[in-house]
């Protein structure tokens, strides 16, 4: 009877109310043949028990805080405030839902406001909704909205091959109960001018990431005024933490930002929940997908917030509103709200900072070293956190002597994504590697590469 | 146009931000720098126009926050088909473990068998309370398990090559997600009518089911709280016309431990780890949506999963993630909400097969009980024993009162209002599910307040009208939040704020 509060005599009670002697009368419309099941599930534990098991399963796993970690391609370890996790964890937040009714939700409404006008500042957009599940689900929600805003008319969306293997993969999911077409997959990574030779009059959008997966900053001067002339839309996939420091995608003519938020005071907890940022230019928001928060006043003239533009989402417009979804990942965008607020622009400057010093040095260290091949260092093709470099054996079993050997564990294996990248293990290093931790992972790589 | 008055709200972050202030959390940087490539930096000059705050700004500010918005640990929130049940403390203990917190999802298997122990379990007891051959954990809430699933019936149409399968049957009871993911799967949608005892309406089904129904999307119970009496019935009808029938678990609480919907020969389902197996709903997400599916579909559904690798000589041979065979391909970056699988998994393993099974009869308990109490002061939409949730029509005779009113006047009587004007067809809904973690005196207490309410209706309307009285705002004006869209801070008052200051 784990949370259930009824005393035997106030379930008598409560029953002999309904005129039924048992809970079970209650379940006469279901069919006799299949109800009540024998279930076979473990016996339960008790909450001390429940808690030792938990501690022993997460006990089986490497992570981040075991071993030093330089992997990222996606999910990147960053610092956490202890702010973060002090708001989120408030039970006023955490056990509420969808703020349905305004008076009694303001808190969520505000934090929501506050977070959609702090990713404004940070990509340069118009606004921003209140988030989607992840960066994954918000491109390919973007790249939906460039086919509706096309009205079937452009059917195409080019496709960086250097945005993230699996963002691609789903917006490909998302995308095959549709006419559309992705096109541009199978250019080299890194060279925009192939993506452009794709643009014609039938696609809607050109998609890249910047920095790309590879973590080079694109060459972007001239793009958007390429994709603007073919009547494409221009979406950005930006790293929340590099616009910080670097040029927002706003300055270079984005129509469309999204992000994964992960990087903002999300732990990686394996991947999810995370959170996906979605910012765009007012033109569009009537097509943008997702909920939003706008600012009203009450009857006597006091602010407040409420969800708004309700016209385009599902529980009004059925099946012509511009997205299914409902539960997005609110928690998590206060999370990157109480974040952004704690850091602050000079905290998030700092933490781009220390992101490019410290990869860069790593870089620079593993640079020249015999066996080790690595390519940063080309003037044309700056980056941000991450690199990669060509080692003389599988990157997996690179990886599996850095992690028993030497508590690391290494770097995203370029090879299992794009070909003709074998052996290249994509490296990524945040403020939370220290020199020390560095030294060691080159020292480390030299060795086991000799 | 009267100007706005802040007095009483909190102000936001950009309202209390001075330049200059901030906490420094950082460590100097201890590598050498290298030069930044200035072409691509922000310009020096150039604010982003983000916060300067200190970090009490920021603790007390959120502080206020929190003190402004209803909660289920703050009070009885019965808002139908959300089952806002109690949220275990022990599952935020647990999901904060350095191993299941700190893991990175590139991982290698072999350095990460405790998520995928713990995956692979989760899955196979959902397998079990659902009655399918497969599940998988993807979809990141219900209405991706609802797109997941109907891209899955897509593929298995178009394997089978029968193409011409391209309405998907929703009843006019449905949530809005069922005909919006419809759209997105490329499907058309068909409503089909309610019958007058809130069923769906047979003769109305046996005439749309032919070879262009791909399947019907049936939530069950329904959003009236009524469990599908016919509903070996309709899936035969489906099945008949070679159709599949998707299950929308969304009312799932009511049948853990009662029904198995695989038994009763749904396709495919979605459950809702964060309504039935009490993982906390964060104010509008994150959820989890993973997805069951019978023999006919399970080689469609997204991946990766988890398999326990077979060896006969290892006791605990190990565990890797694999995807199936004909998948229709990945929903998101990675393998869903893993942090929401570990409250469940701690939901599930606290309660057991019997735990479940009374959680279902619970639920069912308080939501008659309550019903009962409220007969005779409240219309019913359907007189006959409910499931887990009721609807009622918020309407008084003698009064001029509506739903909308009855529910913003229970905030002032401490309890956030049932789901209102949902589902759509019943006049002035107020649908409510109490959940079977809540007491007698709790149910109570909302009963003596909806009584207090129905007279007050009829007596005193205008509070009723005027209400909520008791919050930190009143009524919102949400046609001039839709008019004169204010979406984001002004960025010129950002920063003229911050230089100001």
């Amino acid at each position: 009877m784990n949370f259930l509060p009824h005393t035997e005599t106030e379930r008598r009670e409560m029953l002999s109310t309904l005129g039924v002697s048992q809970l079970e009368a209650l379940f006469a419309d279901i069919p006799e043949h299949v109800r009540f099941p024998d279930l076979t599930l473990p016996s339960p534990l008790s909450q001390m028990e429940l808690e030792a098991h938990l501690s022993k399963l997460a006990g089986r796993n490497a992570n981040a805080s075991s071993h030093e970690c330089f992997l990222g391609a996606g999910a990147y370890h960053h610092y956490v405030p202890a702010t973060v996790d002090y708001v989120i964890r408030r039970g006023e937040f955490f056990t509420a839902y969808t703020p349905y009714q305004p008076e009694a939700s303001q808190g969520m409404l505000q934090a929501m406001f506050e977070y959609q006008s702090m990713i404004c500042q940070l990509t340069g957009m118009d606004l921003a909704n209140a988030s989607h599940y992840d960066g994954a689900t918000a491109l390919a929600e973007a790249v939906r909205m460039a086919l509706d805003l096309a009205s079937g008319n452009r059917q195409k969306v080019v496709l960086s091959p250097a945005i993230n293997p699996h963002y691609r993969e789903t917006v490909r999911t998302y995308l095959c109960g549709s006419e559309a077409s992705l096109v541009g997959e199978d250019t080299a990574p890194g060279k925009l001018d192939s993506l452009l030779s794709q643009l014609d009059d039938l696609v809607a959008a050109l998609v890249i990431q910047n920095p790309n997966f590879l973590g080079q900053f694109e060459n972007i001067s001239g793009l958007a005024e390429k994709v603007h002339q073919a009547g494409a839309l221009l979406i950005v996939v930006a790293d929340p933490i590099a616009l910080g420091l670097f040029q927002s995608p706003d300055s270079y003519g984005a129509d469309v930002v999204i992000a994964d938020g992960q990087p903002l005071g999300i732990p990686l907890s394996f991947g999810g929940p995370s959170l996906g940022i979605f910012a765009t230019r007012m033109a569009y928001v009537r097509h943008m997908p997702g909920r939003v928060v706008g600012e009203t006043v009450d009857q006597a003239g006091r602010r407040g917030y409420v969800l708004t533009l309700a016209a385009r989402e599902q529980h009004i417009r059925r099946a012509r509103a511009t997205s299914n979804i409902c539960t997005n990942s609110g928690l998590m965008a206060l999370a990157a709200a109480t974040y952004l607020a704690t850091v602050g622009e000079s905290g998030l400057r700092k933490v781009a900072e220390l992101c490019f010093h410290k990869s860069h040095y790593a870089a620079q260290q593993l640079a020249g070293k015999a066996g080790l091949n690595i390519n940063t260092h080309a003037p044309d093709q700056p980056f941000f956190k991450e690199f990669y470099v060509q080692l003389p054996r599988p990157v997996d079993e690179v990886n599996r002597i850095l992690r028993e050997e030497y508590g690391i564990i290494g770097g995203f294996d370029l090879g299992a994504c794009y070909p003709g990248f074998e052996r290249q293990m994509l490296i990524a290093v945040t403020e939370m590697n220290t020199k020390a931790a560095i030294d060691r992972l080159v020292d480390a790589l030299v060795t086991v590469t000799r | 146009m009267p100007e706005i008055d802040n007095r009483n709200s909190e102000k936001t972050v950009y309202e209390l931000s001075a330049v200059g202030r901030g906490t420094n959390l950082m460590p100097e940087c201890d590598v050498p720098k290298t030069e930044l490539p200035g072409v691509l930096l922000r310009k020096d000059t150039e604010t982003i126009g983000l916060p300067g705050l200190s970090e009490l700004d920021v603790v007390r500010h959120f502080v206020h926050l929190s003190q402004r918005n209803f909660s289920i640990d703050g009070g009885f929130y019965p808002l139908g088909s959300c089952t806002m049940k109690y949220n275990p403390k022990i599952s935020e203990t647990c999901a904060r473990f350095e191993g299941f917190a700190q893991s990175h999802p590139l991982q290698p298997d072999e350095t990460v068998q405790g998520n995928l122990k713990l995956m692979y379990d989760l899955q196979e007891w959902l397998k079990e309370i659902g009655g399918f051959a497969a599940v998988s954990l993807q979809p990141t809430a219900g209405a991706q398990g609802e797109l997941t699933a109907l891209l899955m019936m897509r593929a298995f149409f178009r394997n089978c090559g029968e193409t011409g399968r391209t309405q998907i049957l929703i009843p006019d009871s449905a949530h809005g997600t069922n005909p919006a993911s419809t759209t997105m799967a490329g499907f058309e949608s068909l409503e089909i009518p309610s019958d007058k005892h809130g069923n769906l309406d047979l003769a109305a089904l046996n005439a749309a089911c032919d070879d262009t129904v791909a399947g019907l999307m049936l939530t069950n119970p329904n959003t009236l709280g009524l469990f599908e009496r016919d509903i070996e019935t309709i899936v035969r009808c489906v099945h008949d016309c070679g159709g599949l029938v998707y299950g929308d678990g969304a009312n799932m609480n009511a049948l853990a431990g009662v029904v198995r919907p695989g038994d009763l020969g749904i396709d495919v389902m979605h459950y809702n780890l964060h309504k039935t197996f009490g993982t906390p709903h964060g104010g509008g997400g994150p959820g989890s949506g993973p997805l069951g599916a019978g023999d006919k579909l399970a080689a469609y559904l997204p991946g990766p999963m988890v398999r326990r690798i077979d060896n006969a000589e290892k006791p605990d041979p190990g565990y890797m993630l694999f995807t199936p065979e004909k998948t229709i391909g990945r929903m998101n970056s990675y393998f869903g909400s893993f942090g929401v699988f570990v409250r469940a998994y701690a939901y599930i393993l606290q309660h057991g097969a019997e735990g479940l099974k009374q959680n279902a009869l619970h639920a069912v308990l308080n939501a008659n009980y309550l019903r009962e109490k409220l007969r005779g002061i409240y219309p019913l939409s359907h007189d006959r024993t409910c499931m887990h949730e009721f609807v009622l029509q918020g309407k008084i005779d003698g009064s001029s009162v509506r739903a909308v009113d009855i529910s913003k006047r229970l905030l002032d009587y401490g309890f956030h209002p049932p789901t209102i004007y949902f589902p759509l067809i019943v006049p002035e809904a107020l649908m409510i599910e109490p959940t079977e973690t809540e007491s007698k005196q709790t149910l109570d207490a909302f009963a003596d307040a909806m009584k207090a309410i129905a007279l007050e209706a009829v007596d005193h309307s205008e509070t009723l009208h005027s209400a909520p009285h008791t919050t930190p705002v009143g009524r919102l004006d949400e046609v001039r939040a839709a008019r004169q869209l204010k979406l984001r801070e002004d960025d010129r008052k950002v920063k003229d704020n911050l230089n100001k200051a």
